[in-house]
């Protein structure tokens, strides 16, 4: 018998979208000075969900200052502990607040529901949890007696996820007594506007979170800004090195979280149905847009085949579409640009001679979509194996033995993450020691947690987010 | 899969004949990660189903309960009336589907067996010294024919948990083929007590040993231990069928049976069933909820989707 | 009887273990001493042999690395004299031979510090350990002439990382000599390579390199030439340290943020289940 799921959309009504939004400076929604706006659209039905304030050079430099003022007479005197209930609040209040979140998110960003409402919300809460906990404990969490705070933050934000990069920054920088100011990515500006009401309703300070909403232009105002003391960035290696650029000679403490491209290592005596769901959830989790995303599949040459035939299979039962409908397991791209971009390189492995693959799927006609995609026959030498694809596109590469799975692993200019299925528990220990990368998922992958340091080796960046070692990055040490 | 399980399919009839083989193929299928397993089955369980979706699940799951009692206070009686109610479980709607098949001791089967008559619901008896399993192996043999002479045509085994445990395998494989032939043309059900077995490695196993012995379905458990099914149990047992299938050409059905009480918990089945092994499977034939409960509560939510009130137990028999 | 001729000592460059000429075949006088002009070639040779010392010596166990140092702390104590008559004063000799002693000991100490389990909302194991990030350049201080040179390579080197140090170009004897210290210490070659001659030339070099993971650039007193050097560290993202606002205090405890600063993070996860 065939069984068809009928659609279960989640209702949308739960968010209430105003028509425009400012930009919110010392704890107040303001216009911009020069009155420039953009628009943010749903990418699964290219509708237009509000008009966001585009900050100048000028509001951010009063963000800067309000960020300033505030760190100077309310945030950094006060008590630890103040601080700590603050960011609880915060956290409490997302909980509470998690469904229209959650649905906001997945209608700016185009992500499937169920990973809004299961994945990032319950991350996003528990970041703040986390770091809520150190802010009265930071003379014990290994950094001197007595460690300071940095001052001013310039935080910039991509939008794979909206919402959990923005926990991931602010919520260790409020936790060590730092004050921020906070660019979204252009296209997903919403929940953190959200997220600025939820700061009003947390009557935390003004200037302590200052949000100014717009595209390039408005993040390197802001991260050059010369009154900022802290910058950190999550997104493309590229941005990165021109940041990197753009801070050398200052003061300013730098943290950068960027591309990857992950092996994820199979060997033949893998749990194969885990680790099958282990490459699935690996790529095509949240579209592929993942800075640590699997995206290169390493199976041992003995076992490929019947992979590639269980993943296939796998992939057939992928359902894409509506991002609301509860449902789905891969939404939209989440900009033409984006969806641009996959297309390129995806074309480009087709030019290059890897063979194509992809389950029969009917995309809706609107909106920006991707059918999951793998490429088998791919070389080290193939674009579609060295450069950041950032979408639902594996590409599928063998081995032989263990010396040369590590070999090809970390012959990538980047070392966000990787991932290694295999039973054998000495094998596990053996390659994470030799793998270049900062998480090393074994048996499991996409795992996330605030206890947990995140980020990269290489051209993936510098610096920890997440666990005690997130603390680092917002300290005077 | 090493490479050791795949050379030793090439000729799996032959497995049967040696421990050596049977315990170097067993323990040559791919591990299960439990974590992972669990994930996935969790995973499944947050599909959202509604509407026509529910509907269409909800008769499916009806047409494929087994209709179980298996009380010492079982009496030609109460499973007449049970019989009864697997033949017209919603009186008040002839719409309502039939359940899957009927499940009792085989001291009980005469009675039910006068009920379904030419029904075409199933008639399917616990025997092998059910639940424990611990008798002579003449009197599992004697008392699967007993079962089938009176009518039985689905005959449920429980296997040898302890000989499996201490790696007997070949006492196990053996005792199954035994009862498969004793069963004659019914089928047979072979419960492997996933609550025993305690590791879904084992599960594998025991899956892959019953199936390689002629096993037409492999069912999770007795209902008298106090880990009955679960989904990522039931998860690696489909796995293990869908496998099998691909390595012998043989489809063998699926059984979770004890705990399932509600048709949420039916539900999730269904899609796991769907999406782990398609189709082929969404039948009665190849896919069985061994339970008593559950029923009411399937028609309790059919009836909430046809009137659109939610209904009450009180408008459902209680046999 | 006429007084003895003394043997005068060449002041070469140590790459791989070795002691070769600059290979543009240039010397410079300096501290009264002939000493090898490095070239960019030998930069780059500095680089290739600190990357193939790489493995050896970040796959040695936390142990035998603490050991090599702390003899490379009893060398030095051999050498004091040597040191002395250089020109360094004895008790800057004895505060870097103690610094050697301090950073042997981090060597199995650090990633239990600065790592550890860490306890995450699910059935996983999740541990952090700190790894070296790899091959790292670093710029000596002038001053002090050892002290300051042995607080910039030993905690670079104690947790695994190789070095390329570009030594003072005022100041250099020292940077030599200490070569010859670690050359009979035990340490494998190329785990640290001296470059002599101007900062201008080889720094550079090293900064852009896309095999280095790290540059320090402690030595380096022109902030013009700093913002350069970090400027050019940008295109492979390498690890910078930024010489200190209001200069080093080399007497003080120097703390863990050297050694960490040149340090990566990894999270192992693993599920835990039956």
């Amino acid at each position: 018998m065939n069984f068809e799921y009928a659609p279960a959309p989640e209702s949308r009504s739960v968010v209430d979208l105003k028509p425009s939004y400012g930009l919110f400076v010392d704890g107040k929604f303001v216009d911009p000075t020069d009155g420039g706006s953009f628009k943010s659209v749903n990418p699964a039905s290219e509708e237009v969900l509000a008009e966001v304030a585009e900050a100048g050079s000028q509001d951010v430099d009063r963000a800067v200052h309000a960020a300033r003022k505030a760190y100077e007479k309310v945030w950094g005197p006060m008590p630890g502990r103040d601080r700590a209930k603050y960011l609880f609040r915060i956290a409490r209040i997302i909980q509470e607040r998690s469904r229209e979140l959650a649905v906001l998110e997945s209608l700016d960003n185009g992500k499937p529901i169920k990973e809004s409402r299961d994945v990032d919300l319950p991350l996003v809460a528990a970041h703040f949890f986390y770091y809520a906990g150190w802010a009265d404990k930071l003379p014990h969490a290994g950094f001197g007696p007595d460690p300071q705070p940095l001052g001013v933050a310039a935080q910039v934000i991509p939008w794979n996820f909206p919402l959990l990069m923005l926990a991931w920054k602010i919520a260790p920088a409020l936790a060590a007594g730092n004050t921020v100011v906070l660019k979204p990515a252009e296209t997903t500006p919403l929940t953190a506007l959200l997220f600025a009401e939820i700061c009003q309703q947390a009557d935390l300070p003004a200037g302590v979170v200052n949000i100014v909403t717009g595209a390039g232009d408005t993040g390197r105002a802001l991260v050059e800004h010369p009154g900022v003391d802290k910058v950190a960035f999550t997104g493309s290696t590229e941005v990165g090195r021109a940041i990197a650029r753009s801070v050398a000679g200052t003061r300013k403490k730098l943290t950068l979280e960027l591309g990857g491209k992950a092996a994820n290592i199979v060997f033949d005596d893998a749990p194969v149905d885990q680790a099958v769901e282990g490459i699935v959830n690996g790529i095509f989790f949240n579209q592929g847009h993942v800075c640590c995303a699997g995206s290169r599949l390493l199976v041992q040459e003995s076992v490929a085949e019947q992979v590639l035939e269980s993943l296939k299979r796998r992939m057939a039962r992928l359902r894409v579409g509506d991002p609301l409908d509860k449902n789905t397991d891969i939404g939209a791209i989440n900009s033409a640009a984006q969806l641009a971009r996959i297309r390129e390189l995806s074309d480009a492995g087709s030019a290059e001679g890897a063979e194509r693959w992809s389950p029969p799927c009917e995309l809706p006609e609107r909106g920006f979509w991707f059918a999951p995609t793998i490429f088998t026959g791919v070389t080290q030498a193939h674009r579609i194996a060295r450069e950041e694809i950032f979408g639902p596109v594996l590409s599928v590469l063998t081995f032989r033995t263990p010396a040369e799975a590590v070999e090809k692993a970390n012959n990538t200019p980047y070392g966000l993450s990787a991932g290694i299925w295999t039973d054998k528990g000495s094998r596990i220990l053996w390659l994470a020691d030799r793998l270049r990368a900062g998480v090393v998922w074994a048996n499991t992958f996409n795992k996330f947690d605030p206890t947990s340091p995140f980020g990269g080796y290489k051209e993936s960046g510098y610096g920890r987010e997440g666990g005690r070692h997130g603390l680092e990055g917002y300290l005077n040490v | 899969m090493t490479a050791t399980a795949t050379s030793a399919r090439s000729d799996l009839s032959e497995l049967g004949r040696s421990e050596t083989a049977l315990r170097t193929f067993l323990h040559g299928l791919p591990g299960v990660d439990q974590v992972g397993a669990e994930q996935r089955a969790a995973q499944l369980g947050t599909r959202s189903i509604k509407t026509t979706a529910k509907a269409q699940a909800i008769d499916l799951a009806i047409r494929m309960v087994d209709l179980t009692t298996l009380e010492g206070a079982d009496t030609p009686g109460k499973v007449r009336a049970l019989a009864a109610k697997a033949l017209r479980p919603d009186p008040a709607d002839p719409s309502c589907p039939h359940v899957g098949a009927v499940c009792v001791y085989p001291a009980m089967v005469p009675h039910v067996a006068e009920v379904l008559a030419g029904s075409g619901v199933h008639l399917a008896s616990v025997a092998t010294a059910f639940p424990s399993g611990q008798a002579p192996l003449e009197v599992k043999l004697a008392d699967t024919r007993a079962a089938v002479a009176a009518g039985a045509d689905e005959i449920d085994m429980v296997i040898n948990r302890g000989a499996f445990l201490a790696g007997r395998y070949s006492e196990v494989y053996d005792e199954i083929v035994a009862t498969k032939s004793a069963c004659g043309d019914a089928h047979l059900k072979v419960i492997l007590e996933t609550g025993e077995l305690a590791t879904y490695d084992n599960v594998r196993r025991a899956s892959w040993l019953a199936m390689l012995a002629g096993g037409d379905f492999i069912k999770t458990s007795t209902g008298k231990v106090p880990v009955a099914a679960t989904l990522p149990v039931t998860l690696v047992m489909l796995e293990a069928v869908r496998d099998f299938r691909a390595a012998t050409g043989r489809q063998v059905g699926v059984k979770p049976a004890g705990g399932i009480k509600t048709t949420k918990d039916a539900i999730k089945y269904l899609v796991m069933v769907n999406e782990t092994v398609g189709a082929d499977w969404l039948d009665p034939d190849w896919f069985r909820f061994g339970a008593s409960s559950l029923l009411n509560d399937l028609l309790m939510q059919r009836t909430k989707l046809t009137t659109g009130v939610y209904s009450g137990p009180d408008y459902f028999t209680l046999d | 009887m006429s007084e003895r001729v003394a043997v005068r000592k060449t002041y070469k460059l140590f790459i791989g273990g070795k002691f070769p000429r600059s290979e543009s075949g240039r010397s410079y006088l300096v501290q009264s001493a002939n000493v090898s002009l490095a070239s960019r070639k030998d930069a780059r040779d500095a680089v290739v042999a600190a990357r193939a010392a790489v493995k050896g010596w970040a796959g040695a166990t936390a142990y035998n690395r603490g050991q090599i140092l702390y003899r490379v702390a009893e060398m030095l104590e051999g050498r004091r004299e040597q040191f002395v008559g250089l020109g360094v004063p004895a008790d800057e000799v004895d505060a870097a031979v103690d610094r050697w002693v301090w950073y042997a000991g981090w060597s199995d100490k650090l990633p239990q510090v600065y790592g550890g389990a860490n306890p995450v909302a699910g059935p996983y194991f999740n541990l952090s350990a700190p790894e070296p990030t790899g091959v790292v350049a670093v710029v000596a201080p002038e001053q002090p002439a050892l002290l300051g040179l042995v607080s910039v390579i030993a905690p670079a080197i104690v947790t695994g990382n190789t070095v390329v140090v570009a030594a003072s170009p005022a100041q250099p004897l020292a940077a030599v000599t200490l070569a010859e210290v670690l050359a009979t210490s035990d340490l494998p070659g190329g785990v640290v390579n001296v470059l002599t001659g101007r900062l201008a030339e080889t720094v550079p070099t090293l900064a852009a390199h896309m095999d280095v993971n790290a540059i320090d650039l402690t030595g380096v007193a022109d902030a013009e030439l700093a913002a350069d050097l970090e400027v050019r560290a940008a295109e492979n993202l390498k690890r910078v340290l930024r010489p200190a606002p209001a200069g080093h205090d080399w007497s003080a405890d120097p703390g863990i943020t050297r050694m960490t600063a040149l340090l990566e993070t990894k999270t192992v996860w693993h599920p835990k289940g039956v």
